[in-house]
């Protein structure tokens, strides 16, 4: 290919393509996530092997990155940004999005974040391994904080900075797209679900990622500037006093929770958008109160930003407040099964096609219940005060951010696969790699709960100096196991995706039989299209 | 078919693992970690009913599934909307409520209990008692000095340390009221005993107080359960929970 048709490509306005990129950024970052999973899955099982690669700090590294790399890059990506791009011009009959070069400057900035991302793990001095929530003081002090404290997290900040600005500008672009540029006679209330969803995702992205960028500012100036913060004074860090002097490190988990929350409900409302979609095409007949679906998605986005504080429960708030952030917590149920009683409702009695999107849209049902349900243990602070950080934790928020918000992203790639490459993907191929994948899924996450009730801590690179913990290691190497195989069988996936890119059968114009927009538009020639 | 039939397998694999219980909670210890362990309960007898609800009608929804060759479009149902807000809603926020019960965390103040310091830092703990005059001495950054034997950085000048005790090991009497106040000089650390239900971080700059009473002698492990950096997972030390008369004997002989 030329070069300047190559810059075209490479520098595209065009939404189809912009959200193209995304995808493949994400399942390049999905890959690479998931490798180090596995590493972190081994490292836990074989404390005893000690060599250059298995040391404590490497797994913190892991796990750090694992994290940052799945929620942003991941979860926030594809379900936004790739789908969101693909489909949201198409559902409303939009020409594209509205500010189309502000929608390819977004690309590159993720792509930049996500470089520095992968630059900070092999960082002088070591990859950065505060977590993804970067908890000051640890995150602040530097170096003498120990390995990874000091270029590997400014680096982290950085790359996390830049994500927020790509994102405040995506959310920005979406909000303008779904307010002016829909079909003439669409109002809000004729909108399709997907596109509900994606607009107070946007909305929830505008405010929570804001207030992110903000606080990666000042903590940037803590590390950098010797501003003070999120560090109180009289600190003595590895025998050093530390110069900082009266900030307060619970400041920092206001802001941070203050966004992350929400980002939460970012990974998970378009893919409650999409099943919605999906489960009411399949079933051949409308969604079952597509009003309260509306009201319920703008009622767990707002919920959503007052109940921060139940991942604060112990960590030295005044425990009146805990009940407060409880009860606004255990409200966001409400909302949540009024979703889940909708999609029953649109089944029941319906003529069911079982086909691989569908497959993952009820997966989807049956994962966001069972990891909502342990929601209801974490958000009651009592319960909270044993499970909080431990494999119980983990188990919840694999299953229902994890889990659940990737179900919804094979799905949509499944159902908007025609919509992207013009050809189908292969259904046989589709159903083993779904049926493995829920079995492996549930294999791999629900024993984690049980080792979140022997008190398991999360975030230990080994199991080995408490004696309490030598109970859950024949149970930690049954997790290892099911996660090895539930990664390898994402093989069946990835080679189902690039060989129906190559080789799939040519879709048909409206291959689901579909009564939504996307579906009825006749420029299939147009660039980006097929 | 075999959707409903995976489905089914999923449902009874979950009750079977809460059946057979794997691994479970340590015994409790304290009323609060038995008054947890009702609520619990309580909590997973709801979840689990709703989790084997949900899944069969999901399973009966897709066996039944092409039974109406003509099916009735869906749209909404006003009654039964309202019933199934109101049902969820009570029952959350009853959870809620009851959850809140057990809260009792602010403490009571230190009259009348064992007061003990509890230092942590990177990775390790260290417990002050106030000795046979009731009063921790002074400290400073200045002072401490782990190999010199001062972890918790007594002023050497302020009589009332002279007789602090500092351990690496956390003893507290049975029966008797304790009140822990927690301190780092680091970073970000937690103090987590399973038998206790509970954990409390510990925050730099801040001192959290957590009230104790044990009436069940016993040793139990004291885990660091807030990521705080390369030695995280080797933050390890023991609550040992004596007989009051042997605590007493223990701190004299100190």
């Amino acid at each position: 290919m030329e070069a300047a048709a190559l810059t075209r490509r490479l520098f595209t306005t065009d939404h189809r393509l912009i959200a193209r990129q995304y995808f493949f950024l994400s399942l390049f970052a999905v890959l690479v996530g998931t490798l180090l999973s596995m590493a972190m899955r081994f490292h836990l099982i074989f404390p005893l092997v000690r060599n250059d690669l298995l040391t404590p700090e490497y797994y913190l590294s892991l796990l750090t990155l694992h994290g940052t790399i799945m929620v942003f890059f991941v979860l926030t990506l594809a379900p936004v940004s790739a789908f969101g791009n693909l489909v949201i011009p198409e559902q409303l009959g939009a020409k594209g999005m509205a500010f189309p070069r502000l929608n390819m400057l977004s690309f590159w900035i993720t792509a930049a974040s996500f470089g520095l991302l992968l630059a900070s793990f092999f960082a002088v001095g070591g990859g950065p391994l505060s977590g993804w929530t970067a908890y000051p003081p640890l995150s602040v002090v530097g170096a003498i904080a120990g390995p990874g404290e000091g270029l590997g997290q400014t680096l982290w900040f950085f790359s996390i900075g830049l994500f927020c600005i790509s994102s405040v500008l995506t959310a920005m672009n979406m909000i303008a797209t779904i307010l002016d540029e829909r079909a003439p006679g669409m109002t809000l209330m004729m909108m399709p679900l997907p596109c509900w969803n994606w607009f107070v995702t946007a909305i929830l992205t505008l405010l929570s990622f804001s207030v992110l960028l903000a606080a990666l500012f000042l903590i940037l100036l803590d590390r950098l500037a010797g501003t003070s913060f999120f560090v109180p004074g009289g600190l003595l860090v590895a025998d050093e006093a530390i110069r900082h002097t009266g900030g307060s490190p619970l400041l920092w988990q206001h802001l941070f929770w203050f966004f992350g929350h929400p980002e939460v409900y970012i990974a998970i409302l378009p893919g409650m958008g999409i099943v919605s979609h999906l489960i009411s095409n399949f079933s051949r007949r409308p969604i079952f109160g597509y009003r309260s679906m509306i009201w319920a998605t703008i009622s767990i986005a707002f919920l959503g930003l007052l109940v921060w504080g139940h991942h604060m429960f112990i960590s030295g708030l005044n425990p009146y407040s805990a009940i407060a952030f409880s009860l606004l917590t255990m409200v966001i149920g409400v909302p949540s099964a009024v979703k889940t009683f909708n999609w029953i409702a649109t089944l029941w009695g319906a003529s069911l096609e079982l086909n691989t999107a569908m497959l993952f849209a009820l997966g989807f049902v049956s994962m966001f219940v069972t990891g909502g349900l342990s929601g209801l243990f974490l958000g009651q602070p009592q319960l909270d005060a044993y499970f909080h950080d431990t494999y119980f934790v983990v188990a919840h928020f694999h299953l229902i951010m994890g889990i659940a918000a990737l179900f919804a992203i094979f799905a949509a790639t499944f159902y908007w696969f025609p919509l992207m490459f013009g050809r189908m993907m292969d259904e046989r191929l589709g159903k083993l790699h779904f049926y493995l994948t829920f079995i492996g899924a549930y294999a791999t996450f629900g024993p984690m709960h049980f080792a979140g009730f022997a008190g398991n801590p999360r975030r230990y690179s080994d199991f080995t100096t408490f004696d309490f913990l030598a109970q859950v290691m024949p149970l930690q190497r049954w997790i290892t196991g099911a996660a090895f195989c539930l990664a390898a069988v994402q093989i069946i996936f990835l080679w189902n995706l690039f060989r129906s890119i190559r080789h799939g059968v040519t879709a048909p114009p409206n291959p689901w039989a579909s009564n939504s927009y996307e579906w009825q538009a006749v420029h299939m020639n147009t660039e980006g299209r097929y | 078919m075999l959707f409903a039939a995976t489905l089914l397998l999923i449902t009874l694999a979950g009750c079977f693992l809460f059946i057979f219980k794997p691994v479970w909670f340590p015994l409790p210890v304290t009323s609060a970690a038995f008054a947890y362990d009702r609520q619990f309960n309580w909590t997973l007898w709801i979840c689990g009913g709703i989790f084997i609800a949900v899944h069969l009608l999901l399973i009966w929804t897709v066996i039944r599934r092409g039974r109406a060759t003509n099916p009735v479009p869906s749209s909404s149902h006003k009654g039964l909307e309202i019933g199934w807000i109101t049902a969820t809603g009570i029952l959350f926020i009853a959870l809620s409520v009851l959850g809140s019960r057990g809260w009792a965390r602010t403490s009571t103040g230190p009259a009348g209990k064992e007061v003990i310091e509890v230092d942590a830092h990177q990775f390790a703990w260290n417990f002050r008692y106030p000795g046979p005059d009731g009063l921790f001495g002074r400290t400073d950054l200045k002072f401490i000095s782990d190999s010199g034997g001062n972890p918790a950085g007594i002023d050497p000048k302020d009589l009332a340390g002279k007789d602090d005790i500092v351990t690496a090991t956390l003893r507290i009497p049975a029966g008797r009221d304790v009140l822990l106040l927690l301190h780092s000089r680091d970073v970000i650390h937690d103090f987590f005993v399973r038998e206790l239900r509970t954990k409390q971080d510990i925050v730099p700059g801040m001192e959290i107080p957590l009230d104790l009473h044990v009436d069940q002698p016993g040793s139990y492990e004291i885990a660091c359960a807030e990521l705080c950096g390369l030695g995280h997972s080797q933050m390890r030390s023991v609550m040992i929970v004596m007989p009051a008369e042997e605590y007493d004997r223990w701190k004299q002989q100190h």
